[in-house]
């Protein structure tokens, strides 16, 4: 804990050695990228449809290929970026923020309010994670708001018992007891003592949540219950390759394939945080 | 063994009643009442008309009175008739569709436990050979595939270009004019593609418990001994450690069944099978709050069933637990 600087060169020693780590983290870091300039990056509008390029395959004019009513394929999956983003970073940013809380409180008052909060995790996990999902969107009519919030909502029971482990391990130790010893008080214990030393677990958990955030939001637009069209998300532009699959494969195969590298990417990078982070994990 | 069954039996109710408390919760969370939305289109419907309705729902009396009676209609398994133009009742419309879900998740389950063990066990025991290393790659692909688009892909191969397999539903269309055997092959042919998707992710996530659950239980001191004492290394490793190394991933499968079950919104959407998570997006869209309700309950009760049928089996599996309970985590 003495040295920072220290710390960090190991850190990043240790997360250069692995490969697929880091080409994770350059592909999110591409992605990110593209969705944060995808209106300097798309090389059409992705709205404006061209009646004289339906369903035009994959070629130079359109390197992805056009849809039913021809847009630019290629286009319109950038702009799906941002939404992919947007929606895996607030909704996992939900999914941190109860979860981080609950198992705070949790670990840290122990006893009654442990065995409460403990309970009410068991049943949320209980619930088929998408058939809630489904229930609370149609009743509260899906938006991107929505959508956000109901994933994170869904999503932060993991993290809870997570938080709530590593605290229960963390609480007795002798930084902590001597922080109680010198009379601080439980809200400036449990927010500076305690949960700074949380965060490794938490901060890969989060990596991991925004790969599951981006499936899924892509799975519920592509049920037609996420992100509604004309905004164009990458579930919703497989929809209409589920339509022409018979005569338009390009239409169902790159944003599908833009989900997979996406989440593999994210997923890579969290387990190369995990093994990089967690000094136990090392030799 | 009867006590521990018991037990958990009794430990599951606070659980039900949770389910039904949160499923009540997020009926009323809905922004609207139901019935009254439907009056509001009625523009001519008097104060007073409005007031007879609420007090026909019920919707005028206090929110725990409204919870006791909906919770005494549930439990005698009365979720209300559809919103649907067909007025069913909820109950009828999704019994008729259990069956199918139902049997094609224990069909998958089956096959992914009969798939993921051999698997895990062969990347176990060969540990950074080419093959663990490819089952490895496999794995984070299968984590990070969405099922639906994977349904596509297949769908594009093997049944637009190369046309061996049908694209959905159960059964074909001239089903009624096979001879047997025909029929067991048409019904087959339907299943392979949406089990085949189902099972993918599980696969993945299920041989890599094996693998790590195997590498664990290797390093125990009982299996060192075996080894010391002379025993050949297939039966160290098939009578010795499988056995032990088997039983966290026989729980696990249980707790498989509520996203297998979520999992069948997609398979039945694309695949075009009428089980319940067909429904499910069928309701969704439509707004169909009874069908809603009785459903989400209901897959939540299932996903209860599954993880008292896995801790059952854990009980059966390993006698520690029979005799300490599982509260002692």
């Amino acid at each position: 804990m003495a040295r920072p600087a220290l710390r960090r060169s190991v850190f990043w020693r240790q997360f250069r050695k692995n490969q697929l780590a880091v080409c994770g983290g350059a592909v999110v870091l591409v992605m990110t990228l593209a969705a944060l300039f995808a209106s300097a990056l798309a090389p059409y509008d992705p709205g404006a449809y061209d009646v004289t390029q339906i369903l035009m395959p994959p070629g130079l004019a359109h390197w992805l290929g056009t849809d039913q009513i021809g847009r630019d394929v290629l286009s319109r999956m950038l702009y799906g970026a941002r939404i992919s983003m947007a929606v895996g970073f607030v909704s996992v940013g939900i999914a941190v923020g109860v979860g981080t809380l609950i198992g705070t409180v949790a670990a840290y008052y122990g006893g009654r309010v442990d065995e409460v909060l403990m309970r009410f995790v068991d049943l949320m996990l209980n619930f088929p994670r998408l058939f809630l999902l489904l229930t609370l969107i149609a009743l509260l009519r899906p938006s991107i708001w929505v959508i956000m919030a109901v994933i994170g909502l869904t999503g932060w029971m993991g993290l809870a018992r997570l938080v709530r482990g590593e605290i229960l391990s963390l609480k007795e130790r002798e930084f902590v007891l001597s922080a109680r010893a010198l009379g601080a008080r439980d809200p400036r214990i449990m927010f500076h003592h305690i949960l700074p030393n949380a965060l490794v677990p938490v901060l890969v958990s989060a990596t991991l949540g925004v790969a599951g955030a981006i499936l899924a939001e892509s799975g519920l637009s592509f049920l037609g219950l996420g992100v509604q069209p004309p905004t164009p998300s990458w579930g919703n532009i497989l929809i209409e390759g589920k339509a022409n699959i018979e005569i338009a494969w390009w239409l169902s195969v790159f944003p599908g394939l833009a989900i997979l590298v996406t989440v593999l990417a994210y997923n890579l990078l969290g387990e190369g945080l995990r093994d990089a982070l967690d000094p136990r994990l090392r030799q | 063994m009867l006590a521990y069954l018991i037990r958990r039996l009794l430990i599951s109710i606070p659980l039900l009643l949770g389910i039904l408390v949160l499923s009540f919760v997020m009926l009323k969370l809905a922004p609207g009442e139901p019935g009254v939305i439907q009056q509001d289109l009625q523009a001519r419907a008097t104060g007073a008309q409005r007031e007879t309705l609420r007090q026909l729902y019920g919707l005028d009396k206090p929110i725990y009175v409204q919870f006791g009676r909906w919770l005494w209609r549930v439990v005698r398994l009365d979720f209300g008739r559809s919103y649907s133009p067909d007025g069913r009742a909820a109950l009828d419309k999704i019994a008729e569709r259990i069956p199918i879900t139902l049997g094609l998740n224990v069909l998958e389950l089956l096959i992914i436990f009969s798939v993921a063990v051999p698997l895990g066990i062969l990347s176990a025991t060969r540990q950074y050979s080419a093959f663990d290393k490819s089952m490895t790659l496999f794995v984070f692909v299968g984590f990070a595939t969405p099922d639906f688009w994977l349904a596509l892909l297949l769908m594009i191969l093997f049944g637009v270009q190369l046309g061996w397999l049908p694209m959905s539903g159960l059964r074909s269309l001239n089903f009624e004019y096979l001879d047997f055997w025909a029929q067991v092959w048409d019904v087959l042919s339907h299943l392979i593609l949406p089990v085949l998707v189902a099972s993918f992710g599980g696969l993945a996530y299920l041989s890599r418990l094996m693998r790590g659950s195997l590498l664990e239980v290797v390093r125990q001191d009982y299996i060192r001994t075996a080894r010391a004492k002379g025993l050949p290394e297939g039966d160290v490793i098939y009578k010795h450690a499988v056995r032990n190394a088997v039983i966290p991933v026989v729980t696990l499968l249980g707790m498989m069944l509520p996203g297998l079950l979520g999992g069948s919104v997609f398979i039945e959407t694309v695949f075009a099978i009428p089980g319940m998570g067909q429904l499910f997006v069928q309701s969704a869209f439509s707004r169909d709050e009874p069908v809603l309700m009785a459903l989400i309950v209901i897959g939540a009760s299932l996903s209860l069933l599954g993880n008292i049928l896995a801790d059952i089996s854990y009980g059966l599996v390993d006698p520690r637990i029979r005799v300490s309970g599982r509260e002692a985590r």
